[in-house]
């Protein structure tokens, strides 16, 4: 049995002009300690997939279908109380802006110390020696002063590996990361990358990677889900999904990248922009931006189904 | 390199720009050893920056947040003034010019913003935007001709004329992007410093726009200064590009010199931080060169060479004397002492 089951969730935001169907039939699942990443434009439902995993959807939207099954309890049935629990315990998260994340006015060391404490009945020396380790853990250098040195005394990349040690904090089964290097320069996003990848390799956690960059994707993850405006269109192991994408939006999307093209080509673009959650036309959500367009495409919508270890939601798949 | 080169379109010279953050005079006092003393505190954005633009060239301008790259930018096009140094338009001097000396070159020179949400007038409709700048640099033309030239440009860059009488918040990032563009292109300008045009779009129409620039570089003969942090853009669409590390430039190229043969150690640490795509080359056996330590602060330069406190090959002259741009043998100009003396 998966670590993590996630089937059918549908998340909806009613709003004054009608429900807004954010996310639809999405399911995936997680083993312990696999690494899978999810891809997609702003708008596409990466984030809210991942929020609603941790009920974090926030009001006035809310989980309308769906089971999220985390070692055998469904935690679309747990109660606030029941999810504190889970939240920053067994299921961690890290935010995209660490500025934002963490508290300002709060020391490093008294930020940590509470998250553990929240979770663990402990005494606050013990828990400064968990700090210290997690901070070691994550490359700090002399973690005594950072713990009592305040947010902003950090740069962008020292509070992102700060970040990811609280997340760490109490040894969870599964991080999610929501584009957690957007943020940062690309040298530290390396670093971070890195560090992400060898935390999840050395201490077995699983990581659900939210983010727009293929390149990043790539080098982190075993299993890629892309999404388009509200459902996942595309899945398999990453390096399959990008030398060979079955979904004409998959292969535009790696197509527009610059490195595709020899400089100063015209570079292969998709025409049109994601439809509003609004406007989802009828059919395929893809049709009206396809280049292999049929009759049933603005008719029918393709169900995500496939072979082995891929899947794709076209009635026409590529690569097949 | 004196001699005027008839094709420079754009001269920058000994470029120095400075942030004065010492705050007001309460803030610049303090008490040491018993005596009052006024302490100035400055950033050092830019700290001598020479560079020619040569007319239909891209020059892609790379480098982190805080290297001074968009300093640089606002600089050139007069926003800011700079505090040493000069910049020569078609070899007449403009950095010392004031705001109606500067209107005949605002017409040849344009600039387009990194966030399409905040450098379009909210309350302005998106044909008042595009009109505004006819209006005012072609005076001689009639109203049917103004708002005929706006159709054009509109049409041009893949606006649509009816968007003309809805507002900005009506269009997406990209449609917004694309409306910036034109109002750049209105006045038909023939350099445009582009500061992070796409950073703030989406994948997909990160190609269209960028498309759009290469388009309007072909059809209108035009020269940019694009500013960036993406390594795949600059490979892509810039013919040379110039890598900025703390308000210096440490390597100066052919684009493809630069990717295929980075000798600067700073560059290439840059390079192999890139995430690629189909391979891993992060984890265990990694391939990215690591540099030690964070970025310095620009208020406190450190001395010498900027890079020598994160650089594997410094040494003791690296951390004395400032390393000028110097020529090598592929025509790529470089700042690096380790470089020129061959320990590289």
């Amino acid at each position: 049995m998966p670590l993590l089951s996630v089937n059918n969730l549908e998340v909806v935001f009613p709003l004054r002009t009608g429900l807004v169907t954010a996310i639809k039939d999405v399911s995936f699942d997680l083993e312990q300690g696999e690494r899978i990443g999810i891809v997609g434009e702003s708008g596409a439902g990466k984030s809210v997939s991942a929020f609603a995993i941790l009920n974090l959807i926030s009001k006035p939207g809310y989980l309308a279908a769906g089971s999220i099954l985390f070692n055998g309890r469904d935690l679309a049935s747990l109660g606030e109380e029941e999810m504190r629990q889970i939240r920053g315990n067994e299921i961690s998260m890290i935010f995209q802006d660490p500025m934002m994340t963490l508290n300002p006015v709060l020391t490093i060391g008294t930020q940590m110390e509470e998250t553990i404490l929240a979770h663990k009945n402990m005494s606050r020396q013990e828990a400064r020696k968990i700090s210290v380790a997690k901070l070691k853990a994550v490359q700090i250098p002399s973690t005594e002063t950072r713990l009592t040195q305040y947010p902003h005394e950090l740069s962008g990349g020292m509070r992102q590996r700060v970040v990811i040690a609280i997340a760490l904090l109490s040894d969870p089964a599964i991080i999610i990361a929501d584009e957690p290097t957007t943020a940062l320069d690309v040298t530290i996003q390396a670093e971070i990358l890195e560090l992400l990848l060898n935390l999840c390799n050395d201490f077995d956690v699983g990581l659900i990677l939210i983010t727009h960059d293929l390149g990043v994707v790539s080098e982190v993850t075993q299993r890629i889900l892309v999404m388009y405006a509200g459902r996942i269109i595309e899945q398999g192991p990453t390096h399959q999904v990008i030398a060979r994408p079955m979904h004409p939006y998959t292969q535009g999307l790696l197509g527009a990248l610059p490195e595709k093209t020899r400089p100063g080509q015209r570079l292969n673009q998709i025409p049109g922009v994601m439809p509003t959650l609004q406007e989802i036309p009828a059919g395929c959500p893809f049709h009206n931006r396809c280049n292999q367009i049929q009759a049933v495409c603005k008719v029918d919508l393709p169900i995500l189904g496939g072979t082995g270890s891929r899947a794709v939601a076209c009635h026409f798949p590529l690569n097949r | 390199m004196q001699q005027p080169q008839p094709n420079i379109l754009l001269s920058v010279k000994k470029l120095n720009k400075e942030f004065n953050v010492s705050g007001g005079l309460l803030d610049q006092l303090s008490f040491q050893h018993g005596k009052l003393i006024r302490k100035k505190q400055s950033v050092k954005a830019i700290n001598g920056i020479s560079l020619d633009i040569v007319k239909g060239e891209a020059l892609c301008l790379v480098g982190e947040s805080g290297c001074g790259k968009t300093t640089v930018g606002r600089t050139i096009m007069g926003l800011l003034p700079p505090s040493k140094g000069t910049v020569h338009y078609r070899g007449q001097r403009i950095d010392n010019l004031n705001r109606s000396q500067l209107l005949p070159y605002r017409k040849h020179m344009q600039m387009i913003f990194q966030n399409p949400y905040a450098s379009l007038n909210p309350r302005k409709t998106v044909a008042t935007t595009l009109l505004e700048p006819v209006r005012f640099h072609f005076p001689e033309m009639s109203q049917a001709q103004q708002r005929q030239k706006v159709e054009q440009v509109m049409e041009s860059v893949g606006v649509n004329a009816n968007w003309g009488p809805r507002f900005p918040h009506e269009f997406s990032g990209g449609q917004r992007q694309r409306i910036s563009i034109a109002r750049a292109l209105m006045v038909d300008p023939e350099f445009i410093v582009a500061d992070e045009p796409i950073s703030a779009l989406d994948v997909s129409i990160q190609a269209q726009v960028l498309n759009l620039l290469m388009q309007a570089r072909e059809d209108r003969g035009l020269t940019y200064l694009f500013i960036t942090h993406d390594l795949s853009v600059v490979e892509h669409f810039g013919t040379r590009v110039a890598v900025m590390y703390l308000g210096r430039i440490c390597e100066l190229g052919i684009t493809a010199e630069v990717f295929s043969s980075p000798r600067h150690p700073y560059t290439q640490a840059l390079l192999s931080a890139i995430p690629k795509l189909g391979q891993s080359n992060l984890g265990r056996k990694s391939k990215h060169i690591k540099l030690k330590g964070e970025v310095p602060t620009p208020i406190n330069l450190p001395s010498g060479c900027v890079f020598h406190d994160r650089c594997p090959h410094a040494n003791q002259r690296c951390s004395n004397e400032i390393p000028e741009l110097n020529n090598t043998s592929n025509g790529v100009q470089i700042a690096c002492h380790a470089v020129e003396e061959n320990r590289i």
